[in-house]
């Protein structure tokens, strides 16, 4: 039996706001896969642009290197603005 | 071993959610691929019943809202096989599965629909107590499921109503037709009952699954609150439960009800219900007289493929590079299969 690829699927909700990863979909081809993807998840308005891709083209971090690969923004706690201190009579800061 | 189990025990405690590739335990990941499968396999299965009123339907309008009902069931056994698909199985084997008769769905779908009141009290009670068993998945330990858990939650309340309102109209027409909808609830409410699965004493794996939060409530609870949710509304419609120990039970501040017919639940699961054959022979054949869509629109791609690459050979390894791809999910990509075995 042929099988057809796996693709992910992501929705523009509204305008103004990102595509949403919502979940995947089997299609033969990439023209297909939108179809599909419109059908199975934009059956009530829930979307205004949807974009596939297929799951083998995504490239991901991996689960075991997850605390050292996001390590270089742990200790940089000057990149927040709590970090620093405003007499509290400076307005509009 | 030690880290990523602390690590897994952590994320369950905390409330946070196990996602796909993350490490898990292999009775977490098996109890997960085991539940979703069958919760999409029921789906699936639930297009039947109510599918072969869609040509029956008294009206336009009705025929538009079944045939939107049953096209939501196949949208749910999709998200349902997706998220199954980021434990690492293959959907396609899923559905061999399910033909083969090694996975199971729900069994109130192994029963007929005798009369298109019987649409009406499917909405009303199956989907009722699917919404009562579906609402506290939301909150499910596992990211994929949860998630898909909402979307299908937020689509379940509409097929409730057009039951019950289904079921208003016809109550407010014929003698005949009131007579109808007695029947359908009458031969629906105990298997509906029984969708709840085993009572507490007899469901070996409740305690597991609510330690690992895949549950978070128990059989009976859930049962319980079906019922007590319920009375009302058939109040309401003017018709009598099949139950003659239903009663309001101030104590407990819940109803009573009648002992539950177990050797019926246990003779439907086990393939002995009045239409498992048929079912699961519908499904078969829905899947092998397929087959030629699915290999068309392959070859296609395939041929579109070199078309757009020039290779005369391309097209031979396009149709290859189908299979390769299935199992990862959720934005995790191919990798994901090395995370989930690892």
């Amino acid at each position: 039996m042929s099988e057809w690829p796996l693709y992910e699927v992501f929705v523009r909700s509204k305008r103004g706001l990102n595509h949403v990863h919502v979940g995947s979909l089997h299609a033969a081809d990439d023209e297909t896969a939108l179809r599909h993807a419109r059908d199975l998840y934009t059956r009530r308005n829930e979307g205004v642009s949807i974009w596939v891709v297929r799951s083998e083209h995504i490239t991901a971090t991996s689960p075991d290197e997850k605390d050292p690969f996001f390590a270089p923004s742990g200790d940089k706690v000057y990149r927040h603005p709590t970090f620093y201190a405003i007499p509290d009579d400076v307005p509009h800061m | 071993m030690a880290v990523l189990e602390e690590h897994f025990e952590r994320t369950i405690e905390k409330d946070r959610r196990v996602e796909p590739r993350d490490w898990m335990p292999e009775g977490y990941r098996a109890t997960m691929v085991r539940q979703i499968a069958q919760h999409a396999h029921s789906e699936i299965i639930g297009m039947q019943p109510e599918g072969e009123w869609i040509t029956r339907a008294p009206s336009l309008r009705r025929k538009a809202i079944l045939l939107a009902k049953v096209q939501d069931e196949a949208g749910h056994g999709l998200y349902l096989y997706s998220a199954a698909e980021t434990l690492g199985v293959d959907r396609a084997e899923l559905t061999l599965k399910l033909i083969e008769g090694r996975q199971k769905y729900s069994s109130i779908f192994n029963y007929p629909t005798l009369s298109y009141a019987d649409v009406g009290v499917i909405g009303w009670l199956v989907d009722g107590a699917a919404i009562c068993n579906q609402v506290p998945l939301c909150r499910s330990s596992y990211g994929p499921y949860a998630r898909a858990m909402i979307r299908i939650c937020k689509e379940e309340s509409f097929h409730q109503r057009q039951g019950y309102e289904l079921l208003l109209t016809m109550m407010a027409g014929t003698e005949a037709q009131r007579s109808l909808v007695r029947d359908a609830v009458d031969r629906w409410w105990w298997p509906s009952l029984m969708m709840f699965g085993p009572p507490d004493d007899a469901s070996p794996n409740t305690a597991r699954s609510m330690a690992w939060k895949i549950k978070r409530h128990t059989n009976d609870e859930l049962r319980q609150r079906f019922v007590d949710m319920t009375v009302p509304q058939a109040e309401a419609l003017g018709v009598t439960l099949p139950d003659p120990c239903l009663r309001w039970n101030a104590e407990r501040g819940h109803h009573d009800f009648g002992e539950i017919d177990w050797s019926e639940l246990k003779r439907v699961i086990s393939g002995d219900g009045p239409c498992n054959a048929q079912r699961v022979g519908v499904r078969r054949a829905a899947h092998e007289d397929g087959a030629w869509v699915r290999e068309a629109a392959a070859a296609h791609a395939a041929k579109a493929a070199a078309r757009a690459t020039g290779s005369p050979d391309a097209a031979g390894r396009a149709a290859t590079a189908g299979g390769s791809a299935a199992g990862a999910g959720d934005g995790a990509g191919a990798a994901a299969r090395a995370g989930a075995t690892a």
